[in-house]
């Protein structure tokens, strides 16, 4: 028998547990059109809903004429505010304890707003009645500038709200301000900055994007009208905080209602929130008994589904004048649209933007933050970023740059001089964060070698002499960023969305012959879980990965827990998964010890069993005590092997990461090409370094995006320019780059295996590294400040503002 | 995102088709590729009750080079792009057709609906003003032929009649050096500006020129007045200079997502500029 015993490498290896490259176990049948999507969803006698649209940004709808879109074969019903209001369901609450029009009650607020919901038979009648819904509108005056919003005479935009100075967040100083939000000692920042030998002070924007997950916003409700059980199947990427919304708002009780979301086809935080489409299909199907299906277009998608960023962000930052930084105080004007629908946690409405001091020991700081409706769609969501925190990577890594440009200084230096120490972690910031480990030093050092980072700068030095000598049009840029990410949200102590605490979940089942399903309370939509946690698990239980299911999203199964979003999945549930796997360990250890008729303690776990000490042939697998546990009458142990475990994080994780884009930029018109992108992560344990190569490319695909062409742009009276992806800019395999990644690994000291979480890492470190990469190309001429995205004209319009162009 | 109702019709000849456009008027449109005009539909932009597919007729595929070059109204971006004798003859086609959207669009794209559709977006119509092409019409009466040049009349007009179908495409074979060079956002983009070259040199010096620009007014804009700044001399910088500055006297842009008039004409001059030069240098 001993004999037969595979090497302890060769067990482990057959695990494929944590640190293995495993393929993606989702992928055979994502890559063979086999995915189960929402819109794949066909129930029975399945009605459709489409929504009219407000194509004003403000305007009184002075009345609703649905005679003509009923009167065609086929339509169902034509929903309004006022057949919602009985039920009281014209509007419902945000996340951010703001409330939102379910159906246009009175005025629209922005283009694209929900107006009447028109269920019909099939999804093209239902187009066709849309049109014939006679709606008339008279037209308001249109704010989309957040400063003027807040001038004294600025139009009254939510007159729900008139009379009332406190909101969800404190007293709102303005008929249009949301809340004030600080962080910090103001007093402080303002002493360390004005006894500080060099200031900078800049105006950053980070312009207003959108997710535009590949697959768009929908849902099928299901109201049967015998059990009295609304099932609810859904792209949602927090499907239990969905089903305690619905039963909220609906009064069905939480035990009759089931939400299930089925494979998502991305999220980016564009899937978090409660949308119009989803009240109004579940009171479809409540009023016809039949199932409802709603599913946006893109436009809708692009015009009216959840955007992100939209910050003004006025930073200023000071240092001695060899580079050691004194001071950073920041104030920000946040654009939220029509509604506050944040999807933050409840005490933090800018998020974590406080974490904006970044990789650097800054000893004084002070942010303030003023929320600001406008005539603009609702949202401000976390786009593939813990919450806004991208926006404060952009901040502090423009405000690096510009005062590294001030102090005439090497931006890799200066970033070198005021990073954390290594043995400054846990490190506490001026900001009230603690910062769980970190090795800055190491990686940026790391990087700089990768690129050759010195023989960059002689090549560029070379260039610009060449520019300057009339040899060429083309100018080099070196973006450089170091990130620090704030992700895992988070200790229930002070994290919770609607009440509802931060916590995740999973629960163990082990069959009798070994083989296991685990359920979480989270979803993926994209990330590989199912490849993933089954690797934790592995490696916690001794039972192959290979033999491991991984399910969530169906509120009936799963454990609850707060969904996926901000990169908490691998940091939360996936520490709850290694704490269910260690509660099974723990009783088949005891399961173990009958079995081999010895004391617990003379036991040890070796890779996939638990083995005598001191006599190691006599042991007994994971698969063979889960035969027991199921099959031997067991003294004082019940039979079965199960686990569940809720974590709730003591701490946030902070990955981080150095990245460097090598961009050229052609002067005359624009354009630009990357030459090379390097990108190391340090996400503290790695589970799956294929699954994290490929979210680092996908996030850095989308930094790339934002930076480069993304917006959502809107003209003076609210329309959206940029509402398809002919304007709106998706990058194909063309425009995406090559990219080189690379890694540090700095455990979590905190979390159970030491993992951070990565899939945004690459989006926020990215964005910053591309837009660092244009500015630096024309700091020799003097540029400051330019806002994203970078597309052909804003570039060129750097370098014709600077006088490149003769 | 879902066009209104329309009934659907493919019939077998284009004397077939051209009766069903006569039996409906203004209701009906022709679709070709569909790549222009589906889209529109699905905006509801476009609300057309009949829907003529053309795919049927096999009289409009194809493409003839003799002494005269012969593409049917059918041929597909995708078709002009790998044939190799077209590559041969009039090798600016296949470096345009290249450039047209992505390889999805280009193999149902034709050639005739990217001219028809009258877009001052689309790619084509500045080519065929720059190799003087002609289009023949099908219509009740029997057919015509009308230059490019003349068939352009504003943003989604053209000369054709309602009633008739664009059959075919003739020009003679382009001699010299050839550009098409255009500025684009991304893969899958209009141009924000594009230039099409042709010119004849002998002796070092240009015999004859003609440039088309793209997506710069409301209609493609053939500059007669650049093409005469570069005959008779040797492409050097201040020929260069003149034809971009009679070409920006031509034409008319408009500020839109791809960036403001200023914008646009300077780079309208950058892209002829390096047009020219890439022609010459082929010449
Ligand atoms: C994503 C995307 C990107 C694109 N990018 C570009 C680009 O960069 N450059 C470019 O030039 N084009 C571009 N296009 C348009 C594409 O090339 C279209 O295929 C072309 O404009 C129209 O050709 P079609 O055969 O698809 O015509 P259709 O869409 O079928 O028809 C267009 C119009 O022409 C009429 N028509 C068609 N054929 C005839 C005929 N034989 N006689 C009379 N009338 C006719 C139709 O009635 C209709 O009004 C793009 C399209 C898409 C979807």
């Amino acid at each position: 028998m001993n004999e037969m015993t595979p090497s302890r490498e060769e067990r482990t290896a057959n695990l494929k547990g944590t640190g293995c490259a495993r393929k993606r176990v989702e992928d055979a049948r994502f890559t063979q059109g086999k995915g189960n999507y929402v819109d794949d969803v066909k129930l029975p006698g399945m009605l459709f809903g489409d929504f009219v649209r407000s194509p004003h940004a403000h305007a009184r709808v002075t009345s609703i004429d649905p005679a003509a879109a009923l009167a065609l074969p086929g339509v169902v019903a034509v929903l309004t505010a006022k057949d919602l209001e009985p039920l009281n369901l014209h509007w419902m609450p945000t996340l951010a304890g703001d409330r939102q029009m379910v159906l246009a009650d009175g005025k629209v607020l922005f283009q694209g707003q929900e107006v009447a919901f028109v269920v019909a038979e099939d999804r093209y009648i239902a187009a066709d009645a849309v049109d014939l819904v006679e709606v008339e509108y008279e037209d308001l005056p249109v704010v989309v500038d957040p400063y003027k919003a807040l001038e004294d005479d600025a139009p009254v935009l939510r007159e729900d709200l008139e009379g009332q100075d406190e909101g969800a967040h404190g007293p709102r100083r303005h008929h249009n301000h949301i809340f004030r939000w600080e962080a910090g000692d103001r007093e402080a920042a303002e002493a360390a900055i004005g006894g500080s030998e060099v200031v900078v002070s800049e105006r950053i924007y980070y312009q207003r994007t959108h997710p535009c997950p590949l697959e768009t916003c929908g849902c099928v409700a299901s109201m049967d009208k015998v059990n009295g059980k609304l099932t609810v199947r859904g792209t949602f990427q927090a499907p239990h905080v969905v089903r305690t919304v619905a039963s909220l708002l609906s009064g069905i009780d939480e035990h009759n209602i089931r939400v299930i979301s089925p494979d998502i086809g991305g999220g980016f935080g564009n899937k978090v929130g409660v949308y119009p489409g989803y009240v109004c299909a579940i009171v479809a199907s409540i009023v016809t008994g039949v199932p409802v299906k709603w599913v946006e277009d893109r436009m809708e998608n692009l015009m009216a589904t959840a955007f992100a960023r939209d910050y003004w962000m006025d930073g200023t930052i000071s240092a001695t004048k060899d580079g050691r930084i004194t001071g950073l105080k920041a104030h920000v004007i946040a654009d939220h649209g029509a509604f506050d629908a944040c999807a933050d946690p409840t005490k933090f409405p800018a998020g974590f933007f406080h974490i904006c001091t970044g990789s650097y020991d800054i000893p004084a700081a002070h942010v303030a933050v003023d929320g600001v409706y406008t005539n603009k769609a609702p949202g401000g969501v976390a786009y593939r970023c813990s919450f806004r925190v991208t926006e404060a990577a952009y901040m502090i890594e423009r405000l690096i740059e510009i005062l590294a440009a001030k102090l005439d200084m090497d931006a890799a230096e200066l970033r070198r001089i005021n990073f954390i120490k290594a043995d400054q972690f846990p490190y506490q910031s001026a900001l009230g964060w603690e910062y769980d480990s970190g090795d800055y030093h190491t990686a940026w050092e790391k990087a700089l070698r990768a690129v050759g980072y010195e023989g960059l700068r002689a090549e560029q030095a070379q260039r610009i002499a060449d520019f300057k000598a009339g040899k060429t049009r083309k100018l080099l840029g070196i973006g450089l960023t170091h990130f620090t990410e704030i992700v895992g949200a988070g200790p229930v102590k002070n994290c919770d969305i609607l009440g509802m605490g931060m916590f995740d979940s999973c629960e163990i089942r082990i069959h009798p012959t070994g083989s296991a399903i685990a359920r979480l309370g989270t979803i993926s939509q994209g990330q590989g879980h199912a490849t993933t946690f089954a690797q934790i698990l592995a490696s916690e239980t001794g039972i192959p990965a290979d033999q491991i299911t991984i399910e969530e999203g169906d509120t009936d199964t799963a454990p609850y827990g707060l969904g996926t979003y901000g990169s908490r999945s691998t940091p939360v549930a996936g520490a709850a998964t290694a704490m269910a796997g260690r509660k099974i360990r723990a009783k088949a250890q005891m399961i173990a010890a009958y079995l081999l008729e010895v004391h617990d303690d003379d036991l040890e776990w070796d890779v996939d069993r638990f083995a005598v000490k001191g006599a190691t042939e006599r042991f007994k697998t994971m698969a063979e005590i889960a035969y027991a546990a199921y099959n031997q009458a067991i003294p004082g142990i019940e039979p079965g092997l199960e686990a569940v475990s809720y974590y709730d994080p003591p701490n946030m994780t902070y990955p981080f990461g150095a990245y460097i884009c090598v961009m050229e930029i052609d002067v005359d018109t624009g354009e630009h090409g990357i030459r090379q992108f390097y990108a190391l992560d340090d996400c503290g344990t790695r589970i799956n370094p294929m699954v994290i190569e490929g979210q680092v490319h996908g996030g850095l695909t989308e930094a790339l995006a934002i930076a480069m062409g993304q917006e959502i742009a809107y003209d003076d009276i609210g329309n959206v320019k940029t509402g398809t992806l002919m304007d709106f800019f998706l990058p194909t395999a063309w425009e995406t780059p090559n990219y080189t990644t690379d890694w540090t690994e700095t455990p979590s000291p905190h979390h159970p295996i030491g993992a951070k979480g990565v899939g945004e890492s690459p989006n926020v470190g990215g964005v910053p590294a591309f837009s660092n990469a244009v500015h630096d190309a024309f700091r020799a001429f003097g540029l400051t400040q330019s806002h994203m995205p970078h597309d052909h004209w804003r570039i060129w319009k750097i370098a014709h503002d600077l006088g490149l162009h003769g | 995102m879902i066009p209104g109702v329309f009934e659907y019709h493919r019939p077998g000849a284009v004397a077939e088709a051209v009766a069903l456009l006569r039996a409906h008027g203004d209701e009906a449109r022709v679709v070709a590729g569909g790549h222009s005009l589906i889209p529109m539909m699905k905006l509801r932009m476009a609300a057309p009750e009949h829907l003529i597919d053309l795919q049927g007729l096999d009289e409009l595929r194809g493409i003839e080079i003799g002494a005269e070059i012969r593409i049917g109204a059918m041929t597909t971006q995708h078709e002009i792009l790998t044939h190799s004798g077209l590559a041969e003859a009039a090798p600016i086609m296949a470096e345009a057709a290249r450039q047209i959207a992505d390889p999805q669009v280009r193999y149902l794209g034709t050639i005739g609906g990217n001219v028809a559709n009258g877009d001052p977006g689309n790619d084509m119509p500045g080519l065929m003003q720059c190799l003087d092409a002609r289009f023949t019409l099908a219509g009740p009466d029997g057919t015509r032929e009308v230059a490019a040049r003349d068939f352009f009349e504003s943003a989604f007009m053209t000369t054709r009649e309602e009633e008739e179908i664009l059959t075919s495409i003739n020009f003679a074979r382009p001699t010299g050096g050839w550009a098409y060079e255009k500025l684009k956002r991304k893969i899958g983009d209009y141009a924000t500006a594009a230039a099409a070259v042709q010119i004849a040199v002998e002796g070092g010096k240009v015999t004859a020129a003609a440039i088309a620009m793209t997506n710069l007014s409301d209609v493609p804009v053939l500059s007669a007045g650049a093409a005469a700044a570069l005959t008779g001399t040797g492409c050097g910088p201040e020929a260069v200079k003149a034809a971009v500055d009679a070409m920006q006297a031509d034409i008319d842009p408009v500020e839109d997502n791809r960036g403001p008039v200023e914008f646009k004409r300077h780079v309208a001059g950058v892209i002829l500029a390096r047009a020219i030069a890439r022609a010459f240098e082929r010449a």
